[in-house]
């Protein structure tokens, strides 16, 4: 996994509460036997006026010139806001494979769903919960000032704004260290490879019919 | 001290604990289907790891099999290498139950898990689904992973983990003719909404949860997801330990006693704490029908489709709006002057026995309004196929107009044939009804199999109390 320390990104406003994963990559690229690839078809159905298949070449159909991603001025954004309850729906990691394949690697909003949440730190972006009250400001000055920025650093779990308004936001430790060293879980797990196999031999003793 | 279920269950399962309150959680059962573990496999693979216990694994192949023409196989080429890659996976991992595409016993994997026995009360079971939820019913404790984690379960046996809070969701007295387990779970969605849950897990209780059956149960918690709540749990009581008895992986002999005797413990003590606690009055339940493209956009029946210029909050307003269009709706319109054009029985939310036998009811002696280009059947496994097709439920279906299908995801997800036209409107008994979810600009309406299968033959909503 790629590490995260620090990042000074463009900032591009989704304005939707409940954006759910089947919106983030639609279920026919969920055929894919990849974990690459899917960021040409992130948003799909918001972001292209036709269907789009697995394998299709995005680079000329037809835009839907309203939709966020779609404009010129949120180019080469890698920080994504949006609004409550983002990732909601199915637990394909396909969705934060297509997030990060486009490029985004910090999302911010006032609430996620849980398993989306998760799926995040698997794959080197880093979810950021703020206050509504916050993200509302984080829209407002992203619309205002176009090339608008966010420095957001890991160490220090702070966000800070052009105007120097900053933020502090929590993770847990053990994330933190997986992100900043970019490193994944089951390494760090197979450490503990005795304990695991200790509890189960414990939890077999306790409960024979569950290893029949 | 007073535990509530889940804390029974997690700690039953700790392996070890970090001092931010990380845990190594162990896991009992994985089950898996074709579309979230091909990558975790690879994974596996890259690193020349092994499956951990490959006999805590249970797979099917579901969401991209077809459900007619099996004498055709898998015309989709894309889908067909996907399933190919869980056959070749499971043979190369190993696995406890597999049951390939075709096989007598396959289907959903959220329904074939219970009905053979391999979901079994205290277990920790996690999937690569979010719908994993479903087996809570038994007194499990049991969520939706990613891809990583399936590769991380696969090659460790557990999941890195931290304790979620505790909700208690209590639902009292007795719900009246014609609401099911599917409006009482559309009912606790709509009242605390679809992130009403984030961060919780639920235990679903109070005398409407328990008079419910096992397929009722299972529909309770398959839907907690969609209130945001990564597992829902119900306690063991009778119901629970009668469904299992003589299930072919269900524990046999003197172990049956031994294991009865702990399940009996799996419940939340008395005057155990919880985090937060929902109360919903069973009497007050209608049978719901959601009107948008999230499920806590939902309403009894007898209501009218919202107005958002009755909606204070500008975020709302503009949810509703935006739902009100794609849907294809006029705000104030009676629920029940809503006509439909597919109806879809099926699901993990409700494609059980009981859920064919409700539908059938409805549907016996009388035919399918001609305005429906289409109304499927899907049972969730061929043991429930086999099962409706030995009570002459196949027949009345055929009889009233609808189409008897091959057991599988189908039209839930729309990644088979299966799938909404844009602009099609349906009548569903699955669990989402986000945008395109059932086909791109298809229109999904979720309700119970009873209300689906009057809607099917009326051509529009209908109150079941009423039908
Ligand atoms: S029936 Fe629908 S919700 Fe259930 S596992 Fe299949 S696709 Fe997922």
């Amino acid at each position: 996994m790629k590490a995260f320390t620090r990042l000074n990104g463009l900032v591009c406003p989704l304005d939707r509460a409940n954006v759910d994963t089947d919106a983030i990559i639609p279920k026919q690229f969920l055929k894919s036997i990849k974990r690459s690839g899917f960021g040409p078809y992130l948003f799909d159905e918001w972001r292209y006026t036709n269907y789009g298949e697995p394998g299709m070449d995005c680079t000329n159909r037809p835009k839907n010139p309203d939709f966020v991603l779609n404009q010129p001025r949120y180019q080469g954004a890698q920080v994504l806001i949006a609004r409550d309850n983002f990732g909601c729906g199915s637990s394909r990691e396909h969705a934060p494979w297509a997030i990060e394949d486009y490029g985004f690697r910090v999302i911010i909003a006032p609430s996620f769903a849980d398993i989306f949440f998760s799926n995040c730190y698997k794959n080197a972006i880093l979810p950021i919960v703020a206050d509504a009250g916050t993200v509302d400001r984080l829209f407002k000055e992203c619309e205002a000032a176009e090339g608008y920025t966010l420095d957001v650093d890991l160490e220090a779990q702070t966000v800070t704004t052009p105007s120097g308004f900053s933020f502090k936001f929590d993770i847990t430790e053990h994330r933190k260290y997986c992100l900043l060293n970019g490193l994944d879980d089951i390494g760090l797990t197979l450490k503990h490879a005795d304990e695991i196999r200790a509890f189960e031999t414990r939890h077999k003793a306790a409960q024979p019919w569950l290893f029949a | 001290m007073a535990k509530t279920l889940y804390d029974k269950l997690w700690d039953s399962h700790v392996v070890r604990q970090e001092e931010d309150g990380t845990c190594l959680l162990y896991i009992d059962r994985h089950l898996m289907h074709e579309v979230t573990s091909p990558q975790a496999f690879e994974g596996l693979r890259l690193a020349g790891r092994k499956a951990w216990r490959n006999t805590s694994i249970v797979a099917v192949p579901d969401h991209n099999t077809p459900t007619n023409h099996w004498d055709r196989d898998i015309e989709d080429p894309i889908s067909k290498t996907q399933v190919d890659t869980l056959d070749a996976n499971i043979k190369e991992f190993g696995s406890l139950i597999y049951f390939p595409f075709k096989h007598k016993n396959q289907g959903i994997i959220h329904v074939i898990a219970p009905e053979n026995g391999a979901t079994l009360p205290g277990m920790t079971v996690v999937c690569g689904d979010s719908h994993t939820a479903t087996h809570g019913a038994f007194g499990a404790l049991a969520h939706g992973i990613g891809t990583s984690e399936v590769e991380h379960v696969l090659a460790t046996q557990t999941l890195v983990q931290k304790k979620s809070k505790a909700m208690l969701i209590k639902v009292e007295g007795q719900v009246g003719p014609g609401v099911t387990a599917k409006d009482i779970a559309l009912a606790v969605i709509g009242k605390i909404g679809t992130a009403g849950g984030t961060g919780y897990c639920v235990e679903f209780a109070g005398s409407a949860i328990r008079a419910l059956s096992m397929e009722g149960r299972m529909t309770v918690c398959n839907l907690a997801i969609e209130a945001g709540a990564r597992a829902g749990i119900i306690a063991v009581d009778d119901i629970t330990v009668s469904y299992l008895e003589g299930r072919e992986h269900a524990p046999k002999g003197e172990q049956w006693s031994r294991a009865v005797e702990y399940w009996k413990t799996l419940h939340s003590d008395e005057g155990a704490k919880f985090d937060a606690v929902v109360e919903l009055k069973a009497e007050a339940i209608e049978p719901q029908v959601t009107w948008g493209t999230s499920p806590e956009q939902v309403l009894s029946v007898g209501s009218r489709v919202p107005n958002p210029a009755n909606e204070a909050d500008p975020v709302k307003r503009a949810s509703y709006e935006r739902a009100l269009q794609y849907m294809g709706l006029t705000a104030d319109q009676p629920i029940t002057e809503i006509a439909i054009d597919k109806v879809f029985i099926g699901s993990c939310t409700n494609s059980r026995i009981e859920d064919m036998r409700a539908a059938a009811a409805v549907a016996k002696g009388k035919k399918v309004a001609s305005n429906v280009k289409l109304a499927l059947v899907v049972p969730g496994s061929g043991i429930v196929k086999r099962q409706a097709e030995a009570e002459g439920l196949d027949k009345i279906f055929i009889e009233a107009g609808f189409e008897w299908r091959e057991p599988g995801c189908s039209m839930c997800l729309a990644m088979n044939a299966d799938r909404l036209s844009p602009g099609e409107r349906c009548a569903s008994t699955s669990n989402r009804n986000f945008e395109g979810r059932q086909g791109p600009g298809g229109r999904t309406h979720l309700v119970s199999p009873a209300m689906a299968a009057a809607a099917a033959i009326a051509g529009h909503f209908v109150d079941i109390r009423q039908a």
